[in-house]
């Protein structure tokens, strides 16, 4: 009996840049999985021209060639500036502006918060993996309570450091309603990821805001192996709540 | 399209951020973002007032950091965009225009200097001279075009836009509190009367075509793996930018043939080295001017034949020799001796120049 | 000639509005003009300068050393621009505001009580046109009907929506004309 390889390529969405592959993260990194449910997303409501994509530094910054669309990579924590720079000049535009923890809400936090308030034409992905991971896993906003990072080796001291903060929540509470679409959501759950980003695009495509935060996982910098690499995210999901927090009906 | 109000030439009676304004929109200018800071609100509120009639674009952003990068952005989607600023917002804008030196964006920007460092006055200064040329990580692969009152306010601001969007390099027109708030005579025109026209734009980011068939996806980077990848772009920019010296230097002379004593200086300084200039050949002093207009990149050539020619060098600034420097580079290996007269922060009179001329003329200077 | 002219009061005294009058009354009669207003960092509360020139040729230095009027209408004010005062200067100040006279040495010191004839006469609003009326007497640079176009480019609509504005401002300017007698000579 002779056995039979089959070749199947890869199930590529066609906003996902076939050259670049997933190989330029780390083992195990989650930002593969958002980039290609983002990409999925795009695909679906057939966004691919008219989006425009911009990463911020950090890990995010190797998606710089991910995505077979438009794309621009700007400094740190500059990017959703950038973005809404892109969609008030040309206003057909679709501007994802593509972030980590720091990028949006430490070093580019003002961006966020005004661009939430000014309702933006743009869909923010924070990738929310609670540390600093390109610049060698350093505390982050989201850090949680007693994690360990190379800034808190002892673990995080909230009485020191305050606690960790709740992009989401924040984002939920100064956006405007009528027009701005807010979640969080996980990569524990990527079919759900994928129905989070396009009713995040669909509001952006009707002229809103969107700001989808994603919890994800960074087991080199966290130091953990698989199951403990899927036990902190479920700690995660536990301390930050996935849900819709600002929505309405028809997206 | 813009619709642009100068159809014919205008003389008016207004201040330097208003002129700004006007020239932008003479540019074609689709799109400020800016951000409010003394001394250059101005530009900002006459764009913001002219809009119904322009249909041009405009954002207050939540500080100069976004204003830059902003501007960086719709013009990366194909807009003649441009900010303004100074002081304090011109530091921290640095990031951006950075950004635009590496990855060569046509960034077109104002900067009204006012007194530094740190919050000092709203006033005046030329203590962003350096800033300006040089500010960022980077090499300062700028152009920058020193202003000396509003009709060089608005043939540079002008001038800037299609020099940005023909070098693509980042270019500033370099004035001061004294040009944004002062009110002078100034012609206002438009530049197709004066056979300017305006070098057209293009969308790096969504540009026309289907990605993939037409063209494929623009990723534009500014970060590199490796030493020798940046060495490669860096250095390509380095024989690009010398080319400019040729190609865009400008420099403006004033009696300074025959002159004995050279006043070296640039912007609204230049006018008082005017006015001390009519003064001393009034008395037989034979004083000259070389003021380079553009001070990246400098005129060398020209700026080394007037320095050879004179006895003393006076170099005059608003400033603690931010010019000097690098005109003491640029003519490295001349030995005219010179002196100088600076005010940091505070403005150069006539008389103050007199003064100095008049000392060096009874003792010279040495070194 | 260049008439290089500094006005210098509180903020909230009217200065810069009455400079801009004056200069745009320049600009009107074809002459050279050139104006700075010189703020505080606070744009309210401080001293404020008005740095104007009027010239029949192109004007080189945007600031003067030293200038050939200077009118000052507080103690701060005397304080801040002695410095622009030499022998060739004129100085006119606000008797009835100042406590004290100007101790420079000037070509001549003009006292007048503007502040006390608006309060007195007027109204304390038409303070500065008073000034205005003043500056106007002091020197030959500028017509009574080049002052009165600018006032009517500056004030117009105001003086449209309520006339009897126009005859306030107009008898305040005379006023303080005639409180000048003699040319300071700039």
């Amino acid at each position: 009996m002779t056995t039979k390889i089959l070749e199947l390529p890869p199930n590529l969405p066609k906003s996902q840049n076939e050259e670049a592959g997933a190989s330029k993260f780390c083992p195990g990194c989650g930002h593969g999985m958002v980039l290609k449910t983002l990409a999925f997303a795009i695909d679906e409501l057939e966004l691919k021209e008219k989006s425009v994509f911009g990463c911020d530094i950090g890990c995010s910054l190797l998606s710089w060639n991910y995505m077979d669309i438009d794309t621009v990579q700007t400094h740190h924590g500059r990017t959703t500036a950038v973005i809404y720079g892109v969609t008030r000049a040309n206003p057909e535009a679709i501007g994802i502006a593509y972030m980590g923890d720091g990028g949006g809400l430490a070093i580019g936090a003002q961006h966020l918060v005004n661009a939430a308030v000014r309702g933006e034409k743009m869909l923010i992905v924070l990738v929310n993996n609670t540390n600093y991971g390109m610049t060698g896993g350093q505390m982050s906003p989201t850090t949680l309570p007693g994690q360990r990072t190379e800034t808190t080796p002892y673990g995080r001291d909230c009485s020191v450091t305050g606690k960790p903060a709740k992009g989401a929540e924040m984002i939920a509470a100064i956006a405007d309603s009528d027009k701005s679409y807010v979640a969080r959501a996980s990569v524990s759950n990527l079919r759900k990821l994928r129905s989070t980003f396009k009713k995040a695009l669909k509001n952006v495509n009707e002229g809103g805001f969107s700001f989808v935060e994603v919890l994800s996982i960074c087991p080199l910098n966290w130091r953990t192996n698989n199951v403990d690499t899927w036990a902190r995210l479920q700690t995660m999901e536990e301390f930050f709540e996935v849900k819709e927090f600002v929505s309405r009906e028809g997206l | 399209m813009v619709n642009k109000l100068i159809k014919e030439d205008t003389k008016m009676f207004l201040t330097g951020n208003e002129v700004l304004a006007y020239a932008a929109n003479a540019a074609e200018a689709e799109f400020m973002y800016g951000y409010p800071i003394t001394p250059q609100n101005e530009i900002m509120h006459t764009w913001c007032k002219l809009l119904p009639k322009t249909e041009a674009g405009f954002l207050q952003t939540e500080d100069e950091i976004s204003a830059g990068f902003s501007t960086l952005g719709g013009i990366l989607a194909g807009k003649r965009a441009f900010t303004a600023t100074a002081g304090p917002g011109n530091v921290i804008m640095q990031d951006a225009m950075s950004m635009a030196e590496m990855m060569r964006i046509p960034f077109v920007c104002a900067v009204m200097q006012r007194g530094g460092p740190s919050t000092a006055t709203v006033i005046y200064a030329q203590q962003e001279t350096r800033l300006t040329c040089y500010g960022g990580n980077g090499e300062g692969f700028r152009i920058v075009y020193s202003t000396a009152g509003h009709q060089d306010l608005f043939d540079y601001m002008i001038k800037a836009f299609n020099t940005a969007w023909k070098y693509r390099f980042p270019t500033f027109v370099l004035a001061d509190g004294y040009q944004g708030k002062m009110r002078e005579p100034v012609t206002l025109y438009d530049p197709a009367s004066r056979g300017i026209k305006m070098v057209p734009v293009e969308a790096s980011l969504l540009a026309p075509g289907k990605i993939g068939t037409d063209r494929p996806s623009n990723h534009l980077r500014n970060t590199f793996n490796m030493e020798e990848e940046l060495m490669e772009v860096l250095d390509e920019y380095a024989v690009d930018f010398a080319k400019l010296e040729d190609e865009i230097s400008e420099y403006e002379e004033y009696k300074a043939d025959d002159a004995e004593i050279l006043i070296i200086t640039h912007g609204i300084v230049a006018r008082s080295a005017r006015t001390a200039i009519d003064e001393l050949r009034e008395k037989g002093v034979k004083a000259g001017m070389f003021r380079p207009i553009t001070l990246r990149p400098l005129a060398v050539k020209p700026l080394r034949a007037a320095v050879s020619r004179a006895k003393q060098i006076l170099f005059t600034e608003s400033a603690n020799g931010q010019l000097a420097q690098m005109i003491l580079e640029a003519v490295y290996g001349l030995t005219t001796p010179y002196s100088t007269l600076y005010k940091m922060g505070v403005g150069v009179t006539g008389d103050d120049i007199v003064e100095k001329v008049e000392a060096m003329l009874k003792q010279p200077v040495t070194v | 000639m260049r008439t290089k002219i500094a006005l210098a009061g509180e903020g909230g005294q009217g200065v810069q509005s009455i400079a801009k009058i004056l200069v745009e009354a320049g600009y009107e009669a074809d002459k050279q003009v050139l104006y700075i207003p010189n703020f505080g960092v606070e744009q309210r509360g401080g001293v404020s300068i008005a740095f104007c020139q009027i010239s029949d040729k192109t004007i080189g230095e945007p600031r003067y050393s030293k200038a050939d009027i200077v009118i000052m209408l507080s103690d701060r004010a005397i304080q801040r621009c002695e410095t622009y005062v030499d022998e060739n200067t004129t100085i006119v100040y606000d008797s009835s505001i100042c406590t004290e006279a100007p101790k420079c040495k000037a070509k001549k010191i003009i006292a007048v009580e503007a502040n006390k004839i608006a309060n007195e006469q007027l109204s304390a609003r038409v303070f500065n046109i008073i000034i205005l009326g003043v500056l106007l007497a002091a020197t030959n640079v500028l017509e009574l009907k080049d002052i009165k176009n600018a006032m009517e480019m500056a004030l117009g609509k105001k003086f449209d929506a309520k006339p009897e504005l126009r005859e306030l401002n107009y008898k305040a300017l005379e006023m303080g004309m005639n409180l000048i007698t003699e040319k300071a000579g700039v």
